[in-house]
């Protein structure tokens, strides 16, 4: 294949990979700023996966019952499990307002108060109702405002493009090799200043919230790029996912009343967290599940527990939770007017990512030394906003928030700057990931390798970790990764080739698994979502620090001399609710 | 939960290889809980990795995978394989150019999206915090804005297929929610472009666009609505 350079070469100030909420809300913030913005995504950006949440976005607007910022602070390094880094929260909280106001300002259909006001719900470890939402579709309605927005400021988008190689050297970032997928074709895109905005990596496991379209393609490219992940071990379980499906029922059911029962018809979550119940944050909601469906009393003795909306009443359901009703009556033809829902727990949000600072730059090292000219934001970062375990509603605020502080210092930069020169053989990369899948002469296929490897993190990788289980998982990723040598596709044509697609992101995959699997095994304690049966108690003392990873000469090396940045005011406590 | 036989029929069209659209039969096992996009990942993952199709989220937001099952416009995420039977056939939408398979170019869809100013426009400046809207204001627009542009819609109605300069349902519906946005001060812009015989008039209530919407939405009561904003400003 031949580069016909004025098709495909394109040169850019700014290149944003990724069209949820982050990369939109960058561009957006570039576009005004007069520079030309292009959006790469793999799927029309409607279609991103910030359009799957539900319950709400974070600010203390206070609109309902008295809040503060110091609240919603100390509330998120709490749920964080004190491995956040407080001067991250500390911006967070301060943008908020400001992030929520300028989505009204743009037509947002927030819900509302009698008084017309943004209307907010109670939501897990909040400690006041903080969420402004939007029925149960926050996410799609942020997503499609942003779109619009997009579109009136002339942002480029080249939709249906799959990202294959970072260029990367010298600290630099220079640009990126894509791939069409509707025609076929390497693109070059060469910009002064790149945003990873790619969303989270939760497609690594079987039971999963997420979108076919999150398989961390960013996070796995900048492994491949020779940066550092970081905190990759921390990965949030859902508490309710939709029985055998997994996707999402919003903590917005919890919000607005709902209960969880076991096979006994008891709120079990008096158990494990009597002040807050059902509304304790996520990983101690998840846990409490798989602990009752363990010990025998999940429904019928099965895999599954009760989210109970009935006593909420059809108004309600119908007016707060419209979205949730449909999903549990298209999928499991459960009316939840009527009937409780079966929920387990499912593979929901990536805490780990990309490592950056405050001004989203990417680092490389513990140092904080930073990667000239190449950013990220949302759920492929780690900045670390979210420590251990996230809050419900901080999601949506923290890719809008990082969205726009990112395309702030992307504009500076690019004004700043000028482009850096590409390597001598740009497309050498990505050129040889697909010639290898087209001209291969292995006989394994793609899928059978991502059903083992899905089927297995959700086996050894879930909610409760052991050191054994963790062994075995590696073992078996380094046995996939060793039959994906011999992967080739069916479809050797052009345009729209999903199976060449999925091949590629199967690379990714399995690229960032093994990460996922050698950070929580050297993590030897249990902070947030990474429990551990072996090192059940968090220990402050060896483990409040960040995991940092590469993949050096083929081997995963990692470093824990990334402290966390702790106010004295918020020293680490025991974590209760 | 048991495993079934089906028999799925598939319009293919391979570009570069097939001259025009045929029919290609699968016949498979499945589970019988299984949705459409189950099946079509069934085949693309077991049988035939050359099959090429839309999917994203799974859980009817994203709007990627609208198609027409037994001849219906569905999301393929969210429709169980049982209310078809054992017998599928499942195709592109309709009015739209093919690419590949059952993925079909929807640019000119999202390009007529552009074309009704999608944004909320505004001569005042806006507050310190956010405006005013009742709970009955936005009530007026509360179902319009769940559209996510799937282009179910425009695949079923009459009015678009023999027209591609027509607007469209799913536009004017975008139409309708800003200019009974309460906040918004663009309607008169917006209402000299749905006004046109390839606006707002070019709906003729068939009914189809909400039969086929995958969220309820009625879609041509709304339109109707904004045909009656139309000719009042213009008197």
């Amino acid at each position: 294949m031949k580069i016909d350079e004025a098709r495909n070469y394109h040169k850019i100030d700014a290149v944003i990979v990724g069209a949820g909420l982050a990369g939109l809300r960058a561009a957006l913030e570039v576009a005004k700023s007069g520079l030309a913005a292009a959006v790469i995504s793999k799927v029309y950006p409607t279609r991103s996966h910030s359009g799957g949440a539900q319950g709400g976005i974070a600010a203390a607007l206070a609109n309902v019952s008295e809040d503060s910022l110091e609240s919603h602070m100390f509330d998120t390094i709490k749920g964080s499990d004190y491995l956040a880094d407080q001067d991250i929260i500390e911006r967070f909280v301060n943008e908020a307002l400001k992030t929520v106001y300028e989505f009204e300002h743009m037509g947002v259909p927030f819900s509302r108060t009698a008084d017309g006001r943004i209307n907010q719900r109670p939501f897990g470890g909040h400690s006041s109702p903080r969420a402004c939402f939007a029925q149960d579709v926050t996410g799609h309605v942020l997503l499609h405002t942003l779109y619009e927005q997009c579109l009136q400021h002339n942002v480029l988008f080249f939709n249906e493009f799959q990202v294959l190689s970072l260029l990367v050297s010298d600290d630099v970032s220079r640009g990126l090799v894509a791939w069409d997928i509707r025609n076929g074709g390497l693109h070059i895109f060469h910009a002064r200043a790149v945003l990873l905005a790619t969303g989270g990596y939760g497609r690594a496991w079987k039971v999963t919230s997420n979108a076919h379209a999150n398989t961390g393609d960013g996070v796995a490219l900048v492994l491949e790029a020779g940066l550092p992940l970081e905190d990759m071990e921390f990965v949030q379980f859902h508490p309710t996912g939709l029985y055998k499906h997994g996707i999402l029922l919003s903590e917005a059911a919890r919000g607005e009343g709902a209960y969880i029962l076991n096979d006994k018809g008891e709120r079990f979550m008096k158990t494990y967290a009597a002040a807050k119940m059902e509304l304790a944050p996520r990983d101690v909601v998840s846990r409490a599940e798989q602990t009752e469906i363990n010990e025998g009393r999940g429904i019928g003795g099965k895999d599954y527990v009760y989210l109970d909306l009935r006593h909420l009443g059809r108004q309600k359901i119908l007016e707060r939770l419209p979205q949730i009703y449909d999903l549990a009556l298209n999928y499991l033809k459960v009316d939840g007017i009527k009937e409780a829902i079966p929920i387990q727990p499912t593979a929901h949000y990536s805490m780990g990512g990309i490592p950056a600072n405050v001004r989203t730059e990417v680092i490389k090292d513990a140092a904080g030394t930073v990667v000239k000219g190449l950013y990220t934001a949302g759920e492929a970062s780690c900045l670390s906003l979210h420590g251990a375990n996230r809050l419900g509603t901080n999601s949506l605020q923290d890719a809008a928030t990082f969205g726009r502080i990112a395309g702030i210092h992307m504009s500076e930069f690019c004004r700043e700057n000028n482009f850096s020169g590409l390597p001598a053989q740009p497309l050498e990369i990505a050129q040889g990931k697909i010639d290898r899948l087209w001209n291969g002469q292995g006989k394994e296929r793609h899928a059978p390798i991502r059903e083992k490897l899905q089927e297995n993190m959700t086996k050894y990788l879930g909610v409760f970790r052991n050191q054994d289980d963790m062994l075995k998982m590696l073992v078996m990723i380094k046995e996939l990764q060793e039959r994906y040598r011999q992967v080739t596709v069916d479809d050797h044509g052009d345009v729209f080739n999903l199976d060449l697609i999925e091949a590629l992101e199967l690379e990714n995959l399995l690229s960032f698994s093994e990460v996922i699997v050698e950070g929580a095994l050297a993590r030897q304690e249990s902070r947030g979502a990474h429990f551990r049966n072996d090192f059940p108690k968090r220990n402050d003392g060896e483990w409040l620090k960040h995991t940092l990873a590469w993949r050096r000469d083929g081997k995963i090396v990692l470093d824990f001399s990334k402290g966390v940045v702790i106010y004295p005011q918020y020293q680490p406590q025991e974590r209760k609710y | 939960m048991a495993m079934i036989d089906i028999s799925v029929k598939i319009l293919r069209y391979q570009p570069g290889k097939d001259e025009k659209p045929h029919w290609q039969v699968f016949n498979i096992a499945v589970e019988d809980e299984s949705t459409i996009l189950d099946v079509l990942n069934e085949i693309h993952w077991q049988h035939d990795g050359t099959l090429a199709y839309r999917r994203s989220c799974r859980s009817s937001i994203c709007g990627s995978c609208a198609m027409k099952v037994n001849g219906r416009n569905v999301l393929a995420c969210e429709t169980p394989i049982h209310r078809f039977g054992r017998k599928l056939k499942i195709e592109p939408l309709s009015g739209f150019d093919i690419i590949k398979d059952l993925v079909v170019d929807l640019d000119p869809f999202f390009a007529k999206l552009k074309r009704i100013r999608p944004y909320l426009i505004l001569d005042k400046p806006a507050p310190d915090k956010e405006f005013v809207q009742s709970p009955e204001q936005l009530e007026q627009i509360g179902e319009s804005t769940l559209c996510i542009l799937c282009a179910a819609c425009s695949a079923a109605c009459p009015s678009s297929w023999p027209n591609s300069e027509y607007l469209g349902p799913a536009a004017l519906l975008k139409a309708y929610r800003f200019i009974f946005d309460s906040r918004d001060d663009g309607a008169d812009q917006r209402i000299e472009i749905v006004n046109d015989k390839n606006g707002v008039w070019r709906c003729h209530t068939i009914f189809n666009c909400v039969e086929a919407c995958p969220k309820k939405i009625k879609i041509t009561e709304y339109l109707s609505r904004l045909k009656v904003k139309v000719v009042e400003n213009s008197l």
